[in-house]
């Protein structure tokens, strides 16, 4: 009964095969067996949304899902958000306009308003509020989180999601 | 600098650690997973107040997977945040004062395995009488919570008196007498409290740790453990939010100390939830009464102000708290004549602490609840009346406070114009109503913690050849955006990229002292340590590169990663050249600056905690909608001006002041650090009502309202680049504008936070009945007070001073304590 | 962190299955769908099953069908329902529940049947190992005292399940399955007013699907008091349907409470008071007053009991005058901060 529990699934696009204890959530395995620790926690009883993923594209919280029920299913989490070392442009904008303070929320924020980005194109203020209405942030007073999405959804836009132009002030394109 | 000159200062911009925070990878204490790391899980006593009679910790220590026990046999000196109170061990040895107090540590091969191990410890507890309320404590004085304190279980109590307020009550056309209530309230930031802590490869602690004040749990542990502090290395890891939860050395944080250098293997430790609400250091629940007189164009001619603090059960910061409920009146209004009154009690609840505001938004609450009733009985309209009161700039306060510059009157300007305020104001329909108030807030206390003459903070840079920098503060990332201020003041001095310097920030090891994350002082005294370090360099790159290129000093610019002539823009080297040309001329090139604020305060006792380089002001305007079938509250807009000197990087300012918003609101409406009793004949049990981030009841998206920030950047000459704070002084004022909206919108007056709906309906009820429409306090509480010590004000020839030397309380020390302290007052 | 207690895991792909593994798991076992309630209380010990049986990949328990009504399988999320009742027609009170529920993260596992069988709540009982040891524990889980009304005979703990008030109001049966057999029961008949022994379910039986009937003429709404619009349990709820005659008069009625006992109350007598009547602001302030008689709320959620007592028959207002056609989306942002 105390043995370790095999599971194979999809990480971040990526196939992975992890054993843990049995007794394990989505969040224990997701940092303490695959050292993912951008995923974090506030309270672990589903009461802050600072663990929350994508599970099968869907925002859940993985405090509250059973890594044994996890087996061939595909999890997003905020290290998957950036691909071929480009950040998604709502992690631009979060950045940019000041979306992220103590950072300990914004993981959580990010993925969740990645899926509903996902879902529609275009949301109003009232939808992104009700979409981030199981994210708490103790930092900011919700505004520039709302601002930022707002921006990405402009961004994406503009740009298209495939290919994003580089903006000035980014680690990356810094000129020596 | 000149104005024009400022390149980066002033522009929003990326937070420096903006990248990092949306990648999540930032890393957080709990984000600390070392090879053979252990866990710790701390048995918290489960009864209120009780001597240990016996503790057994065979069972749990038998338990496969556990690698020690630790109890309060294994600690023998006490620590405590300020000197006067070195009141807690980091497991209780004879005597628990809460449920929730420390009691023993299991530390094992995973939580789980120490979490089982916890129910195997034996506790027997003898139990004590429990004090669930201040006024409980006043009125025994047996047992006593702690052997140290004024007497009984008060734990502080003073009487100060600036004039004569009796006169000045003679001298006024209306005397107004106002008691209100302030509930306690905790911080909840979302990162649970977390700490690992191992012995370095040469034998030598280190601890990780979220903590807001680095330098002084490095203290704290070195008098704890009785250690040599130069062998200690306390890494402040970026905190997950903190608003003052986080400042003082914690139990945890020294029993994961013991227990790695006992294992010689890392050890961590993650608080639950309900542990969080266990450490609190959160908001008092103060009791207050106003009573002021005022002529009939609305001057104050004096204030009368008594506050009684729930303490909790443990020292913690407690008697600065109390000071700071009585300091900051005056720096906001005028108030010729001035007495205050503070008394903190003790009682078998988590102890209080500083939260975001310290002790002054309570009695904040109080003062501008009673203008806006005083503003109704002289019909004058609010925000006039505040105008006409506001403190002057350049003035020495009653209790001598160094006002430098004040933008209070504009803050009132631009919110009176924002909120429509002139045309809405007590003329909105039935239901709906606007309140306005108004507030200040120190920018770093002038005195640091313990006494000593040293700079309150330190920075060191490290200039390379490659053209990038390093800069070493100890400074420690709460999420306010110290590592930005501390990069960007540095980066405008030279002329370079934010990106090309890298932050080493809040570990004792490698970077100078900094005193920490609290009372809002990084900004002004990082920010100026800072610039002093940066101006250095700059001045030795400039000699070199002015002997290089025989230009005169004066005309270098610093702009661009360049070093250029201003009348010919194109003649100059790289930055990466001039360091090199400066490292040639002087040898390696590294720069210090430090920040010591000015000698600032009355030299009486309790001058001490108020005083400030510089203080910040603010107004807001809260709309609401009041149900007045239900009570039922609703806040659909905020206005708010924030007086911030010069706003160093506006998105980050604009998040602290709406972030301040945001948790004046929660405290305004539903927030509470409630407490259980359960009925006295079949129990003894006082617990927290509801330690869970579900209960205790922060807002969501959905109840945040709209808010419109406006900053009011009037440059200090005490601030860098002229800056003042920005992470306290905003919420303050939101709360009595709630109230004072809730008098507009349905005329009745609730004289307590929070503003709950079964508050208003019961305000309403009595309004309806004929009654007086209020909701709050009846009456003060019976204090002893001490004799009053007597300040004379500066225009009344005063110089700071008492003129009277009343006799001292008799006072125990704790405990003979090994590192004696100067009493900080 | 905390973390759940060691148990051990079957996941079961039919009904029957899940049946036989109950049945053969003696008492020990419980059934976990979305997990978003039993997992907190298992961290929090207050359910220490040593079996769980989950539900996830029972396919059959997470099928919709219109057929004479409306036919939900079990297993179906919040998130789910909520979406295939995008015109809800009279059905609206169960959408209305089933979108305030929690928060979103927690609608996408949450199931409907799941939030049918929620354990009831109470601040003395939701609560840690270690607080609950501090209070001596309660009787609802390895104490002998309701801390709520130390007299009681009876565990006051709170039925706070959204779906239920305003499944009971559109008069919804339930199927509930076991080894031995496959009973078909009213909704109403599934909850008793016990904090402890609060379904008439037996812990062999799985509640497989839920039934409404065809509801011609009826329109129905659901109204929630909590203290945030997102989160929050009720601490007061009112589902309330009517059939309308064409002349527009009542002719038939369910207003149903939740939050203010340990199961969903029926309010016979305000229901019948609206019969016959055509819902004027009169009818509707009779039918509210006696709706809110049944109220029992304790002191063991958020709010006062008293206020909640209170509020009851301004919320039972709410739900009928929506029900009426009155424009309430002002009333829905300011209290139920409901946007969109």
């Amino acid at each position: 009964m105390k043995r370790q529990v095999h599971i194979a699934m999809q990480v971040n696009n990526e196939p992975v095969e992890v054993s843990f204890a049995p007794y394990k959530t989505l969040l224990e395995v997701l940092r303490e067996d695959l050292n993912l620790c951008g995923t974090k926690h506030g309270c672990e009883l589903g009461e802050c949304g600072a663990c929350a993923v994508l599970l099968d594209d869907l925002p859940v919280l993985s405090c509250l899902v059973l890594a044994v029920e996890c087996e061939g299913r595909r999890v997003t989490t905020i290290e998957g958000l950036v691909t071929y070392g480009r950040l998604h442009p709502l992690q631009e904008a979060f950045a940019d306009l000041g979306a992220t303070q103590c950072g300990y929320c914004t993981p959580g924020y990010l993925v969740t308003a990645k899926a509903l980005l996902d879902e529609h194109a275009h949301p109003t203020r009232d939808q992104i509020r009700e979409a981030l209405a199981g994210n708490l942030c103790r930092c900011t007073g919700y505004q520039q989180i709302f601002e930022a999405v707002e921006a990405a959804i402009q961004s994406s836009a503009e740009r298209g999601e495939a290919k994003l132009a580089p903006r000035s002030a980014r680690p990356e394109e810094a000129q020596p | 600098m000149k104005e024009n000159t400022l390149r980066l200062i002033g522009k929003p911009r990326r937070r420096v650690d903006g990248r990092a925070k949306v990648t999540g990878q930032t890393k957080f204490a709990d984000d600390i997973m070392l090879p053979r790391m252990l866990h710790c899980k701390l048995l918290r006593s489960s009864v209120p107040h009780a001597r240990i009679v016996r503790i057994d910790t065979s069972r749990a220590l038998a338990h496969p997977g556990v690698h020690l026990v630790l109890t309060g046999k294994d600690f023998q000196v006490p620590y405590g945040i300020l000197p006067v109170s070195q009141d807690e061990y980091p497991l209780q040895p004879e005597h628990v004062r809460f449920v929730g107090d420390p009691v023993a540590a299991v530390i094992a091969r995973d939580e789980l395995t120490a979490f089982e191990a916890l129910d195997l410890i034996d506790v027997e507890y003898e139990p004590l009488r429990t004090f669930s309320t201040p006024e409980e404590s006043l009125e025994h004085e047996q047992p006593r919570i702690h052997d140290y304190g004024d007497r009984g279980n008060i734990h502080k109590a003073v009487s100060l008196a600036f004039g004569d307020v009796d006169k000045a009550f003679a001298a006024a056309d209306e005397v107004f007498e106002d008691t209100f209530f302030y509930q306690g309230n905790t911080h909840l930031p979302i990162e649970q409290h977390a700490s690992v802590a191992a012995k370095d490869p040469d034998g030598k602690l280190v601890l990780w740790s979220s903590t807001q004040t680095p330098h002084y749990v490095h203290r704290a542990i070195a008098r704890a453990l009785q250690m040599r502090p130069a062998h200690i290395r306390v890494v402040a890891m970026p905190n997950g939010g903190g608003f003052g939860g986080k400042s003082d050395p914690f139990h945890h944080e020294i029993v994961v100390c013991k227990a790695a250098l006992l294992l010689d293997r890392p050890v961590k430790i993650c608080l639950t939830r309900e542990e969080v609400f266990y450490c609190h250091r959160g908001r008092h629940p103060v009791l207050m009464q106003f009573k002021t007189g005022v002529k009939r164009d609305g001057t104050i001619t004096g204030v009368h102000l008594k506050t009684l603090l729930d303490g909790g059960a443990y020292g913690s910061y407690g008697v600065a708290s109390m000071f700071y409920t009585g300091a900051l009146q005056t720096v906001t209004y005028h108030i010729p004549t001035y007495k205050f009154q503070g008394c903190r009690v003790f009682t078998n609840k988590p102890p209080c602490g500083p939260k975001r505001g310290h002790g002054t938004p309570q009695s904040r609450f109080g003062q501008e609840v009673q203008l806006d009733k005083i503003a109704e009985k002289l019909a004058i309209d609010p925000a006039e009346l505040r105008l006409r009161i506001v403190e002057k700039p350049d003035t020495l306060t009653a209790n001598y406070l160094q006002v430098t510059t004040t933008g209070l009157t504009e803050c009132i300007r631009r919110i009176v114009a924002a909120s429509d305020w002139k045309t809405r104001f007590r003329k909105l329909p039935h239901g709906r109503g606007l309140g306005l108030a108004c507030s200040s807030y120190l920018s770093g206390a002038g005195l640091p913690i313990y006494f000593n003459d040293l700079p309150h903070s330190g920075v060191q840079l490290k200039l390379d050849r490659s053209g990038g920098v390093a800069a070493f503060c100890g400074a420690t990332e709460i999420g306010q955006g110290s590592d930005d201020v501390l990069v960007g003041c540095v980066a405008e001095v030279l002329g370079i990229d934010p990106l090309d310097i890298r932050a080493v920030t809040g570990d004792t090891d490698l970077t100078p002292v900094d005193l920490g994350s609290y009372s809002s002082r990084v900004t002004l005294m990082m920010g100026n340590a800072a610039i002093q370090a940066a101006e250095r360099a700059r001045e030795l790159l400039a000699d070199a590169v002015s002997r290089k290129l025989e230009i005169p000093k004066g005309r270098l610019v610093f702009a661009e990663r360049r070093v250029f002539d201003a009348e010919d823009p194109d003649k100059g080297v790289s930055f990466s050249e001039a360091v090199c040309l400066a490292e040639a001329a002087f040898g390696t090139i590294g720069t210090t600056g430090s920040y010591t604020p000015p000698k600032l305060g009355g030299r009486y006792k309790g001058g001490g905690v108020g005083p400030s380089p510089t203080y910040s002001y603010s107004a807001a305007v809260v709309e609401v909608e009041v149900d007045a079938s239900t009570g039922w509250i609703h806040v659909p807009r905020v206005w708010i001006a924030h007086d911030i000197g010069r706003a160093l990087n506006p998105t980050l300012v604009r998040g602290q002041v709406e972030g301040g918003v945001y948790m004046a609101l929660g405290e305004a409406l539903m927030e509470e650090q409630e407490f259980r009793r359960l009925p006295k004949r079949l129990s003894d049990a006082l617990v927290h009502k509801f330690p869970s981030i579900l209960e205790y009841k922060s807002p969501t998206t959905l109840e945040m309202p709209e808010v419109f920030t406006e900053l009011i950047e009037n440059p200090d000459p005490r601030g860098p680049f002229g800056a003042k704070e920005a992470g306290q002084g905003p919420l303050l004022p939101v709360m009595p504008a709630v109230a004072n909206a809730v008098y507009d919108a349905v005329g009745v007056r609730i004289d307590e936070v929070p503003i709950t709906p079964e508050k208003i309906l019961k305000a309403l009820e009595a309004k309806a009945a004929g009654k007086s429409p209020r909701y709050g306090p009846a009456k003060f509480a019976d204090v002893p007070w001490p004799e009053t010590l007597q300040v004379p004000p500066p225009w009344e020839g005063g110089d700071g001073k008492a003129i009277n030397s009343p006799p001292k309380a008799a006072k125990e020390p704790a405990r003979k304590s090994p590192a004696t302290e100067a009493v900080q007052s | 962190m905390m973390r759940l207690p060691y148990f051990r895991y079957l996941a079961p792909r039919t009904v029957h299955e899940a049946a036989d593994l109950l049945a053969a798991s003696a008492g020990d076992a419980m059934l976990v769908a979305g997990g978003t309630d039993v997992l907190p209380n298992m961290k929090r010990r207050q359910q220490v099953p040593g079996t769980l049986v989950g539900l996830r990949q029972v396919a059959e328990l997470k099928q919709m069908t219109n057929g004479d009504g409306l036919r939900i399988g079990a297993g179906m999320t919040l998130t789910e329902v909520v979406s295939r009742l995008k015109i809800p027609g009279p059905y609206a009170a169960l959408r209305q529940a089933a979108v305030q529920v929690a928060t979103p993260h927690i609608r996408n596992v949450g199931t409907l049947g799941g939030n049918l069988c929620l354990d009831t709540r109470c601040n003395y009982y939701d609560q840690n190992y270690e607080w609950r040891k501090a209070i001596n524990f309660c009787m609802k889980k390895d104490g002998k005292t309701c801390w709520v009304a130390t007299s009681s005979p009876k565990c006051l703990a709170v039925s706070s399940t959204d779906t239920a008030p305003a499944l009971l109001a559109l008069q919804a049966t339930v199927t509930l399955v076991s080894a031995e057999k496959t009973r078909q029961i009213a909704l109403a008949d599934l909850y008793r007013n016990d904090g402890i022994h609060y379904l008439t379910r037996q812990p062999t039986e799985i509640l497989t699907a839920i039934d409404v009937p065809r509801l011609g003429g009826w329109r129905s709404t659901y109204w929630k008091l909590r203290r945030r619009g997102s989160f929050d349990f009720p601490v007061l709820s009112v589902a309330a349907a009517l059939k309308f005659a064409p002349d527009g008069s009542v002719e038939d009625a369910r207003i149903v409470l939740g939050a203010v006992a340990s199961r969903p109350l029926e309010t016979p007598a305000a229901s019948a008071s609206l019969i016959g009547q055509r819902l004027t602001d009169e009818a509707i302030a009779r039918a509210s007053e006696l709706a809110a008689v049944p109220a029992r709320p304790m002191d063991n959620t958020d709010f006062t009991l008293a206020w909640r007592k209170r509020v009851a028959r301004d919320f039972v207002t709410y739900a009928l005058r929506e029900v009426r056609g009155d424009d309430v989306s002002k009333l829905r942002l300011s209290v139920a901060r409901q946007l969109v």
